[in-house]
């Protein structure tokens, strides 16, 4: 990447928000900033990262996936996005694979990560 | 029409008020008014302006005179503004943020990625000729018909078609300045810029 965009990215990227090192595999909890109305609350999504998408520059994307009532949810987050208020690091797992894909079709047992020891 | 001449640099993403915006950064200025054409001389009023260094021996004898006038050294690219809204003279310096305000809008032109030889589905967005089955096998990226039969007996000029695509000049209107870094003569707007990195693009109001 160009080094005036390097610039350009670090002049304008505002308040970076502490988190932890975290990559495909790790189970995560997002604490997410919600507003309704003018109220906002925080809510907590847990789940799987199972990818970490264009690293390097701002547009930095990761994905959690979770089984919500026996269905899969995928949320993508953008690491810089103003809605994150945190990230917690709650298990590191053990995979081969930078992207994840592969627990999309599967259920129950099979779709479970081993952790890290 | 006030403007500058720049270098596009590259897209990038910035948050402004919890949005993600996609943005291009474009290295615009410092340029130099090589030229002041005045209703006397000219007919209209307009001031041209030189941006980017060339060597002086790539540059033609009858170039080199012009810039001298200017009392600066060759510069790779000339663009002319009509009515430019501040006064101007000969040799004088240009920077962004003495055209641009954060929050104008402004439209950049420039020329496109050249795609070559494509056909009408890439090129004017036509859907392809239907199904893949039903006995149709080799034309799912075909025109279909380009006119009647004996009456007129030939195809219409201007019919769309497959041909060259792209390496024209575009130009998009109403982008948001959305920052100005001006001690590195960098202007960031919103959305995409035709053309390649590293290719010149003039940002006009």
């Amino acid at each position: 990447m160009s080094e005036l965009i390097k610039f350009v990215e670090q002049e304008l990227q505002g308040e970076k928000v502490e988190m932890p090192d975290f990559k495909a595999g790790d189970t995560v909890n997002v604490h997410v900033r919600i507003k309704e109305g003018n109220k906002e609350r925080i809510q907590v999504y847990q789940g799987a990262v199972i990818q970490r998408k264009n690293s390097g520059g701002n547009g930095e994307t990761f994905t959690v996936r979770k089984i919500s009532n026996g269905i899969g949810v995928e949320r993508i987050f953008p690491i810089l996005s103003p809605s994150i208020e945190k990230i917690e690091l709650i298990r590191k797992g053990k995979v081969r694979r930078a992207k994840l894909y592969y627990l999309r079709g599967k259920q129950g047992r099979a779709a479970k990560i081993k952790e890290l020891k | 029409m006030s403007g500058i001449i720049g270098k596009k640099i590259g897209m990038t993403t910035i948050y402004k008020d919890g949005v993600a915006m996609p943005c291009t950064v474009i290295e615009a200025g410092p340029c130099v008014v090589t030229q002041v054409r005045t209703p006397e001389t000219d007919g209209y009023k307009a001031v041209q302006l030189g941006f980017g260094e060339k060597k002086e021996k790539r540059t033609t004898k009858a170039l080199q005179g012009h810039f001298k006038k200017a009392n600066t050294t060759p510069k790779r690219k000339l663009a002319e503004f009509k009515e430019f809204e501040v006064e101007l003279t000969l040799g004088q310096e240009l920077r962004v943020e003495e055209v641009f305000e954060v929050g104008e809008f402004l439209d950049v032109s420039g020329k496109t990625k050249g795609r070559g030889f494509q056909g009408v589905v890439k090129r004017h967005g036509f859907a392809g000729v239907g199904q893949t089955t039903h006995g149709q096998h080799n034309r799912a990226r075909h025109p279909g018909s380009i006119g009647a039969c004996s009456y007129p007996a030939r195809v219409f000029k201007g019919i769309k078609m497959g041909g060259r695509m792209g390496n024209t000049n575009v130009t998009v209107q109403n982008l948001k300045v959305l920052n100005i870094l001006a001690d590195k003569n960098l202007i960031v707007v919103s959305g995409s810029v035709p053309g390649p990195k590293n290719s010149i693009v003039t940002l006009h109001k």
